[in-house]
Order: structure tokens, then C-alpha cells, then sequence
């Protein structure tokens, strides 16, 4: 078994599905010789050829456009768009057509694109290259939005979502891309999409998160469980459609429940998760639900980015905050 | 690699008085051609007034009227194959009907059913595109598809002279001019998007100059005459298919009427443009021509028009027939595979129905 880091699964991943499907077609910006920005499709135009790795011109609204065509149209494109920063023109064509094209032709045609993105901070990047807005795809009815946290799943995931026959926004987080390797086998089996996954069973308390901030909320278990304090981790992954089943289940044998993610407050995925349990796991909750997350400001350049993350001392005042209510 | 060509001349082939100028083209000699796209035309118009009537009715939804560029649509649909895909903007019925989409599925999208959009006979041709332009970068990806595959046909886009002045628009002739991609951007210039002329639109000379910048070719022909359209996406169509050679027309029409049925057109365009407009349209002309060609009599037209009114009775008569959707099925096609939350938002849906009737 190979040990990969997150960018190498996904990298593994592309050509994996590339070599069993034809119709797989990658493009983006600088995806080709240049293997992208973080080297995510390295060596795959070399393997492949130009007519399936495709650097396209720099102009998002059409990558994802053509994309919506190519998947209409029997092909199933991933689409790589450099930064989560730059998605926002073809946000458009995510929502006015991949989304619905199904829908609206009653079946006839549908849309099998996937869209990567890098996202996330806390790697010193520029300004617009560090924002966690997977919010805005969640809230869209016909997409889904995965989002691994771990080379295996990342592996996994990505494969499920290429061969899904509908649309998935799929987030790669940059901050966690080359943290770490795990042993992967490359042996082209998917992980199920619209499921949660519990990293770490635990009965006193439930901590949910997703994407670079689950590392955090591991590490915060860990010092919990030092305190005497053993904690249930989810990973959510599916951030949209939600397995709100499983989270669920874990609220109803913990009564307790934090939600860490690195987006924006307000509205944003952990609002939904907190909703449903009030509105389907009232019984069951012994605290109010915490959220931990970033805050509703715009994300500060690098120098004080770390001020913004929903670090591991936030999870735990948050975690303590939740256990010690009565 | 042949250099693309621009071409700002206006191809017109027969003027407003139905006179063929120039070279007669290769349908001149085919009468049951010339009457059969002389019909598609007739047919749109018909069905054209008698959808607004519906609206005014209160029996169908918003409705974008086609009066005045019929010869737009019948001719792009005269010279499309079954292996070429159309992906149209909403003024698209004359294409749409040579498609193999019927009269009755268009009313019953525009009478708010997506049904009217799963065209049991046409399978991959796109639903009409609402959002301004953004069907130009589907365009660019079938055509990418079709090219990918090496399958036989080229792409279709239509939009209106409005959508010119948007980014995907550019963004998709630019990269079909890179990828050298078997699509046709046709412009409909009806020269009004709602109420702001062309020439707020753009300070370009004609729209076929945005084809130089794309470097694809580009055309100029009368988008009132049925001929001259046919054989310019006769062409344009067949070096697309043979040479993978993108090309932009522009369209020269006019829109007669209002931009949809929620429009009042008087409040912005004056009367007398409206007037020397309504002399240029395509079907008078049309006819002239078949009458001095093809001694076409007033009996002949009466019976057509007859024929054509019969055809759309027929489809507003499907239409008024079309069974409900049962309760909730706009849950039932999000997804290919049911989703538990969309499946208990359905059934909790279903119930409260159940309770309050």
C-alpha cells in the first residue's frame, strides 16, 4: 500500500478514474505541463494527452459552463478551479444550470461535473485565496459539496464523486494538503458520498467538523480525553446533502454537541446542523449547541489569519463550555 | 491552417419586395424546400399569436414573442442535421420545431410545467436557456464532447444581440477560436434586449466584429430573409462539422413585438421604427418570392395558413390535456438516487397536505 499525503490522493484519484473511463476529462487553468498550482493533476497530461487534461484560457464562468455542456453531453469533466477564491464566476453556472438541468428536462439531461477547488486558510496566501465559503454551494438544492479531510478519503471521495451521475463541488483543504501521508490503497474503490464519518466513538460529548478544522478537533479530543472528558468526532464530509442521521445518533447517546468549522458564522453549515438538532434531537440534548468557527469579517491577511481559525483552544473552551452546563 | 475570415458585407438573397438578387441558391430549384420553410415560418407566426393568446387568457405563463425573426429560426433548423446539437436561447420555436420539439411541449413549459422541457423527441438538444449568454459556454462543451469523441456534428448556440455584452459570451467564442471547436454562435439581433437599443449594447461597428477578437469567422447576413439564413448556416455549418472551424452570425432582425408578454414595448421604442420595421419582416417577403417563383396563389397561402392553424389547435388541445404532475414530483429529479433529507422533506410535505386539504 501506498502512503500519500491529501494532494497525492487526489492526484491518484484523477487517474485512477481517467484510466477506467474514457469520458473522464480534466481542465483548468495551468492543470496541464504545469500540474497545477499545487501540483494537484501533476504528470496526468503527460499520461494523458492534451485532449484530456486541457488548459484552458483563464476564464472561470467558461470552465465551468463548458463543463456543464461536456457533462450534458456524455463526458464526465472535473473541472479544477485554482482557488476557491475564483470560483465565484462560475457560481452562475453551478447554480442557474448544473444544478437544475436535471430537474428542469424532467431527467432527459443531466450533469455529471465535478468541480475541485482548493479552500480554506491558514497557509499565508494572498489576499482572496484563503476563504472558506462552501456555505453558498450548500444552500444551492441539486449539488452536492464534499469536502475530504484525509488522504483516504480523499482518495475515496473524489472517485465517488467522478462517477456520480450528478453535480458535486468538490473542496480540496490547501491547508491540510501535504500534512501528513496514510497508507492508501489504490484499488479504485469509492467512500460513500452523503455520509458522515466517525473518526473517534465517544459518549460524553459530540464534536462535528469538516474539511483542514477536523485535524483541530481531533487534537481536541485527544486533550479531552485527558481530562476525562471522551468525545465523539464526526467528520462530516457531505457538507451538503447532510447525513444528519448520523450526527443524530451520536447527539442522542452524548447530549452534547459542538460544531467546528472554519467559515463564517452567520448561515453558514453549522447553523443547518444546530437547526436540525433543535428541531429533531431537542429530546436528546442535554447543553445548548456550540458553534466554534470563523467570524463574520472578511478574513484578515496572513499576519493575523491564525486569529481568525477556530483553533484547538477555542474547541475546548467551547467543548468545556457544553459539558459544564446544567 | 486557413486564417478566420470576418466578412461584414450582409448576405441577402432575397429583398424586401421577395426579389432574388445575386446567385440563385440551390433551394430556388426545390419548391416543396422553398414551401416547407415558407410552413416553419407561417407555423411560428401562428403559433406565436395564438401562445400570447393563451396568456392574455390567463392559460399560460410569461411568453417571449418570435414575431419578425421567424426566418432566424427556420433558417438555422433548415440547415442543422439530426447529429448536430441545437442549444437555443427562448425565441428558438422555428428551429425548435424542425428539432423534433413539439408545439404542445412548448406551450406546456411556458404553462409552468418542466415536462415541456423532456422532449420525447429530441433527445440531447438543451432546454432554452433563460440566464442571459450563459448557454454559449454549454455550446463550447458539447462542441468540445462532439469533437472529444469524433462524432459527425457541430453545435448550434443562439442568443439575442443583448447577450453580446456579457462575459460568457466571450469567454465562449474566445475559447471555442482556441480549442477550434465545431460551434456556431448565432446572434439574433432583434436590435432591442428589453428596452435598451443596440446601440447602448455596444460602441462595436457591427457584432460580427466581435468575431475578429475571438479569431473565428464571422458573418453578417439578413436575418429576415429565410434563403439567405439557410445557406449562410449551410455553410458555416458544414465547415464547422468538416474543419472544426467556430464561426459568430450575426443576424440582422427585428423584434416586432414585445419582449415577452409582461412587456409594453410602446413605453420605449418609437412607433416609426416600429413601422419601417414591419416592411422589412420575413414572411411578406417570403411569399412575394414564392409567388413570382413558384406561382404560389392566394388559395395556396389560405390553405397553408389553414393547415398551420389546424396543427397549433391541435397542440393548445394537448396542451389544455396534459395530465397534473402528481403531488410533489418537483422533489423526485434533484438527484439521480434518492436523498433521505429531500425524501422526508417530500413525505412531511405530503402529509401536511393530507391534513389541511
Amino acid at each position: 500500500m501506498a502512503e500519500w499525503t491529501i494532494l497525492e490522493a487526489v492526484n491518484h484519484a484523477l487517474a485512477t478514474a481517467m484510466r477506467e473511463d474514457e469520458s473522464v476529462v480534466l481542465l483548468g487553468e495551468d492543470i496541464g505541463i504545469n500540474g497545477g498550482v499545487f501540483r494537484a493533476t501533476a504528470g496526468l497530461q503527460a499520461e494523458f494527452g492534451e485532449q484530456r487534461v486541457l488548459d484552458t484560457p483563464l476564464a472561470e464562468t467558461v470552465i465551468v459552463g463548458m463543463a456543464v455542456g461536456m457533462a450534458a453531453h456524455g463526458l464526465k469533466p472535473v473541472a479544477e478551479l485554482q482557488f476557491m477564491g475564483f470560483i465565484y464566476p462560475g457560481l452562475d453556472q453551478i447554480i442557474s444550470h448544473a444544478s437544475r438541468l436535471r430537474n428542469r428536462t424532467r431527467g432527459r439531461l443531466s450533469c455529471p461535473l465535478v468541480v475541485r477547488a482548493p479552500y480554506g486558510g491558514g497557509i499565508h496566501a494572498p489576499e482572496h485565496h484563503s476563504e472558506s465559503t462552501e456555505a453558498l454551494f450548500a444552500h444551492m438544492p441539486g449539488v452536492r459539496v464534499v469536502i475530504p479531510s484525509s488522504p483516504a478519503r480523499a482518495y475515496g471521495l473524489l472517485l465517488a464523486a467522478i462517477r456520480d451521475p450528478d453535480p458535486v463541488v468538490f473542496l480540496e483543504p490547501k491547508r491540510i494538503y501535504r500534512l501528513g501521508k496514510q497508507q492508501v490503497k489504490d484499488d479504485g474503490k469509492t467512500l460513500p458520498l452523503d455520509s458522515c464519518f466517525v473518526l473517534r466513538a465517544g459518549i460524553d460529548l459530540t464534536l462535528v467538523s469538516w474539511g483542514a478544522s477536523v485535524k483541530e478537533t481531533l487534537e481536541a479530543a485527544q486533550q479531552l480525553a485527558q481530562q476525562g472528558i471522551d468525545a465523539e468526532v464526526i467528520d462530516v464530509a457531505t457538507v451538503s446533502p447532510l447525513d444528519m442521521k448520523t450526527i443524530l445518533n451520536s447527539v442522542q447517546r452524548t447530549g452534547r454537541c459542538v460544531i467546528v468549522h472554519e467559515a463564517a458564522q452567520s448561515c453558514g453549515v453549522g447553523a443547518e446542523i444546530a437547526a436540525r438538532l433543535a428541531d429533531e434531537g431537542i429530546s436528546s440534548l442535554l447543553a445548548p449547541v456550540r458553534r466554534v468557527t470563523g467570524f463574520d469579517t472578511v478574513m484578515p491577511l496572513y499576519r493575523n489569519e491564525d486569529d481568525y481559525m477556530p483553533g484547538v483552544n477555542r474547541i475546548l473552551l467551547a467543548a468545556h463550555d457544553v459539558m459544564e452546563y446544567r | 491552417m486557413p486564417q478566420p475570415q470576418v466578412d461584414f458585407t450582409i448576405t441577402r438573397l432575397l429583398d424586401a419586395e421577395g426579389k432574388l438578387s445575386g446567385d440563385l441558391p440551390a433551394l430556388a430549384s426545390e419548391r416543396e424546400a422553398l414551401i416547407r420553410l415558407y410552413r416553419i415560418m407561417v407555423l411560428t407566426r401562428r403559433f406565436d399569436r395564438a401562445a400570447i393568446n393563451l396568456q392574455r387568457t390567463g392559460a399560460l405563463g410569461t411568453y417571449p414573442s418570435i414575431e419578425g425573426q421567424e426566418a432566424v429560426g427556420a433558417g438555422i433548423g433548415f440547415a442543422m442535421r439530426a447529429d448536430d446539437v441545437f442549444v437555443p436561447y427562448y425565441r428558438d420555436v422555428a428551429t425548435q420545431i424542425q428539432r423534433g420539439v413539439l408545439l404542445e411541449e412548448t406551450l406546456r413549459y411556458w404553462g409552468g410545467d418542466e415536462w415541456g422541457m423532456h422532449f420525447a423527441h429530441q433527445p440531447h438538444d438543451f432546454p432554452v436557456s433563460v440566464p442571459i449568454a450563459t448557454q454559449a459556454c454549454h455550446a463550447a462543451g458539447v462542441a468540445y464532447a462532439i469533437k472529444y469523441r469524433q462524432q459527425p456534428g457541430a453545435v448550434v448556440m443562439t442568443c439575442g444581440d443583448g447577450a453580446t455584452s456579457k462575459g460568457d459570451f466571450y469567454e465562449a467564442i474566445n475559447l471555442a477560436g482556441v480549442m477550434r471547436l465545431p460551434v456556431v454562435f448565432v446572434v439574433n439581433n432583434n436590435r432591442w434586449a428589453i428596452s435598451v437599443p443596440l446601440r447602448k449594447q455596444t460602441a462595436a461597428v457591427t457584432l460580427a466584429h466581435k468575431a475578429l477578437a475571438a479569431g473565428i469567422d464571422g458573418y453578417r447576413v439578413d436575418g429576415n430573409d429565410a434563403l439567405a439564413m439557410t445557406q449562410v448556416m449551410d455553410e458555416v455549418l458544414q465547415q464547422a462539422r468538416d474543419q472544426h472551424r467556430p464561426a459568430l452570425v450575426e443576424a440582422l432582425s427585428y423584434r416586432l413585438g414585445d419582449h415577452t408578454t409582461a412587456d409594453d414595448a410602446s413605453r420605449y421604442r418609437p412607433a416609426d421604427e416600429l413601422e419601417a420595421a414591419r416592411t422589412l419582416e420575413p414572411l411578406v417577403r417570403f411569399k412575394a418570392y414564392l409567388q413570382n417563383s413558384q406561382q404560389w396563389t392566394e388559395a395556396d397561402d389560405e390553405e397553408l395558413y389553414a393547415g398551420c392553424d389546424r396543427e397549433i389547435a391541435q397542440a393548445v388541445d394537448t396542451y389544455r390535456n396534459y395530465p397534473e404532475q402528481p403531488p410533489g414530483e418537483f422533489f423526485d429529479y434533484m438527484f439521480a438516487t434518492p436523498v433521505t433529507d429531500l425524501q422526508q422533506q417530500k413525505q412531511r410535505w405530503l402529509e401536511e397536505r393530507k391534513r389541511h386539504g
